[in-house]
């Protein structure tokens, strides 16, 4: 039992870190740029595919990862320049629809390049053992990779964001756009800036995740949605909202579909607590996003409002 | 009456006229699946019109209208199984369980504003989604196939493709005349103004919440009908009524028509899913070409889409 | 008993107190004007006293009744409007029905949904009478949005009319308007006395002095005197603060 929750624990850890790369790009341009992003998920898919075609090239996960981080920053870039830029001043209406038409576009773009069928990666050799937990539990080296990445990049935010003169102008831009502007920061420019990279850490995402899932095009969007959630509990615009709404997602998730269940024994009969927690475990997340709306509409970093 | 309401309700005519007489046409070419594509385009424009009563005349964008189409869907499987047969039970059931739904992520909803309400409507219609797809009694993902339509008076009277065209046509009739009153009565003028400038609102002695929250339980309500029509059409019911990406269907509709104009919901809602027919015949992968136009569309209308917003009032 | 008994107010925007232990007594009847300096924090007394923005402590008694913690709507069904420095109108509405909207706020439920409210003649008849009152009658069926500056003040103030109020709290009601535009508005003002109480946030010392029964002059959050409009002129303590800011600008 305690050997089955440390395992969860890891999993819950490995999922919110996940949706925390996603999530840190998706909340800077909705706090900075006040702009609905659809299309985040589908980068994050791009990623993936991008880094099964380039290991498949170059016989190597790790040539792969990095080829696919310039690649979907090129992404960002591309989409920024030609689509998004032109709808910074535009009505949120005008956005939402703007990128949902992107999302079409990109999700049946990737089935004509890459068929609808999933595909795979290939796990790099070096990283494909297992570490032993408590017992005889084991743990994959891989994923132990992915929550020390995902806690690197986050780390790297924190001192960028806190400790550097772009960070301050990103700082400085999400709470006042026009005072930005007039101490004559080029905010064109730092907007771009944010966008590519927010897309390389979503690519970044999706490579990562690539060798421990199959790559199919719809994995983008059950992730784009539940980045929302994240983004809506820890508070539109903060990087540390993210973090700490990623975490608590993806731990309330695994942990409630696995304990969910069990714990809904203590209180009703077995087969009607099977039936009730397979119900409740998927509906937690929302049912928590809700919770902590009630209590704090702004989220649990957000700005007062 | 204004020459603008005179000019709206001749429009509105001719187009309930051209659907009231397409089955004899249909009759005539000899297409029979013409009635089946009408009769979901009728579905839809129900709950575009629905859409555009909370987006055009409230500014609420919502982007989880398709939870309601699930909800309404699947009270026709779960009624059916359960052999509550009759179309009335039906639709009371549906906007029953869609009004405690809407009531409850509305009220939670509408404490916030602009990005976090896109998001969070959203993140809720995905909730109702996993509900669904967690009833494994219903099929779960894959969805359940119904044994039979709902009846009318205790008959089968629906089974009949016209029929059921006909009580589409009726029902959107029916809930277009209703949703024209509210957006014309003392309701309206309150919804209508929250949205121009809420802060004149209060100042004038009214809390834009309660009405916002109304019209958002009201517009629930309706959609989940038009969740009633489709299961009905489609004889199967199926989470993917609920899918994100039909939420985002019902804006594009409601846009393709002009925002805040209820008559331009049921035209919306024409043209989108004869354009999606027609996109289709011409390439398997026509998600790129819709997707292209709505982008086009957006970028290079004049003022944006959401022009319409200010151009269209009654 | 005052109408409108404001005792303690305070507002602090981090280390900036914008109202300071603000004290202030309307009496029924009167049209009591505030003064003072830019950012002297006018418009967010205000915002405070109808609950746009809320306060730090004190307490807001109006005709007998706390407000503190109410909502602006609370407040205004209480009796209690307020106009806008900035104009604050329906844009999309036609003229009159931004001012039968104020009538249909406190006449009867607006949770009706069938019948058409354009054709509600108690509502229109009363919104007309505002209209005509601050002499844009004729403009009735115009887009708001369409009218001209200065009918737009004319409109907001017909608005808060429309809202019947025991307290009506006119912040800058003649900004940016031209000579007979403002002297229209000073008319209107002027038979409000008696009927309304009236607070008035005003730049125009012309139209102040001419108006008041009581000014109270704001510097720095505090009220620093209250008095007829004679004895705040000759007012040292004003003089200083503010009379004398007035006069350096003029010589500018």
């Amino acid at each position: 039992m305690t050997n089955l929750f440390l395992l969860q624990l890891l999993n819950g850890m490995q999922f919110g870190i996940l949706l925390f790369l996603i999530a840190a790009g998706l909340t800077l341009v909705f706090g900075i740029m006040d702009f609905v992003n659809l299309a985040h998920g589908v980068v994050y898919m791009v990623g993936a595919y991008l880094v099964v075609t380039f290991t498949s090239l170059t016989g190597s996960y790790g040539l792969g990862l990095l080829l696919t981080l310039p690649a979907t920053l090129l992404v960002g870039l591309v989409l920024e320049l030609s689509v998004f830029r032109r709808l910074y001043e535009r009505p949120h209406l005008d956005q939402v629809l703007a990128t949902f038409g992107l999302v079409m576009i990109i999700t049946e773009g990737v089935q004509v390049i890459w068929g609808a069928a999933p595909l795979s990666v290939p796990m790099p050799e070096l990283l494909s053992g297992s570490v032993p937990l408590i017992g005889a539990m084991r743990y994959p080296v891989f994923r132990l990779v992915i929550i020390a990445a995902g806690l690197l990049t986050a780390l790297g935010l924190y001192l960028v964001i806190g400790h550097t003169r772009i960070g301050m102008r990103l700082r400085a831009g999400a709470s006042n756009r026009a005072m930005v502007a007039a101490l004559g920061v080029d905010i064109g420019k730092l907007f771009t800036v944010i966008f590519a990279f927010g897309a390389m850490l979503a690519g970044f995402a999706g490579a990562m995740v690539a060798p421990v899932l199959t790559v199919d095009p719809g994995m983008g969007e059950q992730v784009l949605i539940l980045a929302f959630v994240v983004i809506v509990i820890g508070g539109i615009g903060s990087v540390r909202g993210a973090f700490a709404g990623a975490l608590l997602v993806g731990l309330v998730d695994t942990l409630g579909r696995s304990f969910g269940p069990i714990l809904l024994r203590a209180v009703m009969e077995p087969a009607a607590a099977g039936q009730a927690g397979r119900v409740l475990a998927p509906m937690l997340v929302y049912i928590l996003m809700a919770v902590i709306l009630a209590v704090r509409p702004s989220g649990l970093f957000g700005a007062k409002t | 009456m204004t020459r603008l309401t005179l000019t709206r309700a001749w429009a509105a005519t001719i187009l309930f006229a051209a659907f009231a007489i397409l089955p004899m046409i249909a009759q005539a070419l000899g297409d029979s699946y013409l009635i089946v594509i009408a009769t979901r385009i009728l579905a839809y424009a129900i709950a575009a019109l629905a859409l555009d009563l909370i987006l055009g005349y409230g500014g609420m964008v919502s982007f989880g209208h398709a939870a309601y189409l699930g909800i309404g869907a699947y009270a026709v499987a779960i009624l059916g199984r359960a052999g509550i047969t009759d179309l009335g039970a039906h639709m009371l059931a549906a906007i029953a369980v869609a009004a405690v739904f809407a009531l409850i992520t509305g009220a939670i909803s509408l404490r916030t504003r602009g990005i976090y309400f896109i998001m969070i409507t959203l993140a809720f219609a995905q909730m109702g989604y996993f509900f669904f797809v967690s009833l494994s009694a219903y099929g779960g993902d894959d969805g359940v196939t119904l044994n039979a339509r709902s009846t009318v008076f205790g008959q089968p009277l629906l089974e009949n493709n016209t029929a059921l065209y006909y009580t589409a046509l009726a029902l959107l009739i029916g809930l277009y005349l209703l949703a024209v009153a509210i957006t014309r009565s003392r309701f309206g003028r309150v919804l209508t103004g929250a949205r121009e400038n809420p802060l004149r609102m209060q100042a004038i002695g009214f809390s834009p919440f309660r009405y916002q929250l109304t019209a958002y339980v009201i517009s629930g309500c309706m959609a989940s009908i038009a969740g009633v029509m489709l299961a009905n059409q489609a004889s199967y019911v199926s989470p993917s009524y609920m899918d994100w990406h039909r939420s985002g269907e019902l804006v594009v509709m409601v846009v393709f028509g002009g925002i805040g104009n209820l008559l331009g919901a049921v035209a919306g809602a024409t043209i989108a899913l004869l354009l999606e027919e027609w996109l289709a015949l011409l390439t398997k992968h026509w998600p790129i070409l819709f997707g292209l136009i709505l982008v086009l569309v957006v970028l290079y209308s004049r003022d944006g889409l959401s022009g319409f917003f200010r151009r269209n009032r009654s | 008993m005052s109408l409108l008994d404001v005792r303690g107010l305070r507002k602090a925007y981090g280390a900036l107190n914008v109202t300071d232990d603000l004290n202030l007594s309307v009496e029924k009847g009167e049209l009591h004007a505030i003064i003072g300096p830019n950012g002297a924090g006018k418009s967010t007394l205000i915002a405070q006293l109808s609950g746009q923005a809320g306060s730090d402590a004190g307490s807001v008694r109006f005709d007998g009744a706390e407000m503190m913690g109410q909502p602006m709507h609370a407040r205004v069904r209480a009796g209690m409007s307020r106009s806008f420095q900035i104009t604050s109108i329906l844009p999309g509405f036609t003229v009159l029905e931004n001012v039968a909207a104020a009538v249909q706020a406190r006449r009867g439920s607006s949770f009706r949904f069938f019948a058409p409210v354009a054709g509600e003649r108690a509502l229109n008849d009363t919104a007309m009478e505002a209209l005509a009152r601050v002499g844009i009658a004729e403009r009735a069926a115009m887009r708001a949005g369409s009218l001209s500056h200065g009918e737009k003040r004319q409109l907001e103030l017909a608005i808060a009319l429309a809202t019947a109020p025991k307290l009506l709290l006119l912040d800058e009601p003649l900004a940016g308007t031209s000579g007979q535009e403002a002297e229209r508005l000073v008319e209107v003002m002027r038979s409000l006395k008696g009927e309304v109480t009236l607070v008035l946030i005003e730049h125009d010392m012309d139209a102040v002095f001419s108006l008041a029964d009581r000014i109270s002059v704001l510097v720095y959050g505090r009220i620093i005197a209250t008095g007829r409009p004679d004895e705040v002129r000759t007012d040292p303590k004003v003089r200083a603060a503010y009379l004398g800011e007035e006069t350096a600008e003029e010589g500018a």
